[in-house]
């Protein structure tokens, strides 16, 4: 079965993120007051051939912890779907 | 007898040319490992030199680990040899599972490109064996994320085994414990942030990488 996977890879709290600062004190200057917490992460799209859901996922979380993040400094969120459309 | 050094190139790296030049300078024999080649070529120590290997993809260091010579260098490391990451070897070295730790963007959001002072806390590591302890070096930084973090334990175990051998005398980019240089507890690995390759003579602004440089040719 193909599964869509979307990983988003997000600095972990308290990880310094100086594009996510920046960003932040750069919106008031276009009139965007009351923006806070900004952070930038990265997102990776991609499909998989699995047996099932749980297999999908299993594989695709094993990937995170062994290359798509460094878990030092990094989380990842995995969405995962049916078919082949959603990471296009 | 000369000591041979290796340094691994990779595509992206920027700073070989440096290293080579600065291990001739103190009389060792430099020369070229090339990433996409499994082997050490039967070297005596190795150096992981900085730049933006494989163009800092995913993350510095990220996929450097994957280069054929990274198995090679590893089990050189597990042997015993001598390797020190600089700069972005630092970061290959962490993401390849050498070194504990990773090295986050630094504080302050500047990218950092200055000559400081760095004291050296051991002289038990293939890179502080010639240096003197207690000594303020003044050697060059030029990174980005060069922010070195970890874990409390991991930092407790640095600490306890006096596995911390250079700190920064002022922090210039966050670092946990102005941590500057960490060894693995083999005290064969070494990685490190400043740039001693970049103070191999008072033309260059500063001579005091010389003592870091020699540990690893003698």
């Amino acid at each position: 079965m193909i599964f869509s996977v979307h990983v988003e890879v997000r600095l972990r709290e308290g990880i310094a993120d100086p594009q996510g600062s920046t960003i932040e004190r750069a919106l008031p200057t276009l009139g965007f007051d009351g923006v806070s917490g900004v952070r930038v992460g990265k997102s990776i799209r991609f499909t998989i051939d699995a047996a099932d859901e749980a297999a999908a996922r299993a594989e695709a979380e094993d990937m995170c912890r062994r290359f798509l993040t460094n878990p030092v400094i990094e989380d990842a969120v995995v969405e995962l779907e049916a078919g082949a459309g959603a990471a296009s | 007898m000369t000591t041979r050094v290796g340094v691994v190139l990779f595509p992206g790296s920027n700073c070989e040319q440096d290293m080579l030049e600065a291990v001739a300078l103190v009389g060792g024999e430099p020369e070229v490992l090339w990433h996409g080649d499994a082997t050490v070529n039967g070297v005596d120590a190795v150096v992981v030199p900085g730049g933006f290997a494989h163009g800092d993809y995913l993350r510095p260091g990220a996929i450097a680990r994957f280069s054929p010579v990274m198995g090679a260098v590893a089990e050189f490391a597990a042997a015993g040899g001598p390797v020190v990451g600089i700069c972005n070897g630092f970061q290959v070295l962490t993401e390849a599972g050498l070194l504990p730790g990773a090295l986050q963007k630094n504080r302050g959001l500047k990218f950092l490109c200055a000559t400081v002072p760095v004291r050296v806390e051991s002289t038990e590591s293939a890179l502080t064996r010639r240096a003197e302890e207690g000594a303020v070096l003044r050697i060059p930084v030029n990174h980005f994320e060069g922010n070195y973090t970890c874990d409390e334990a991991t930092l407790a175990q640095l600490r306890d085994e006096d596995r911390v051998v250079l700190r920064y005398v002022e922090n210039p980019n966050g670092s946990i414990d102005d941590i500057a240089g960490i060894c693995n507890e083999g005290r064969n690995v070494v990685g490190l942030m400043p740039h001693p390759e970049r103070a191999s003579s008072e033309l260059l602004g500063s001579a005091d990488g010389l003592p870091l440089l020699r540990s690893l040719v003698a």
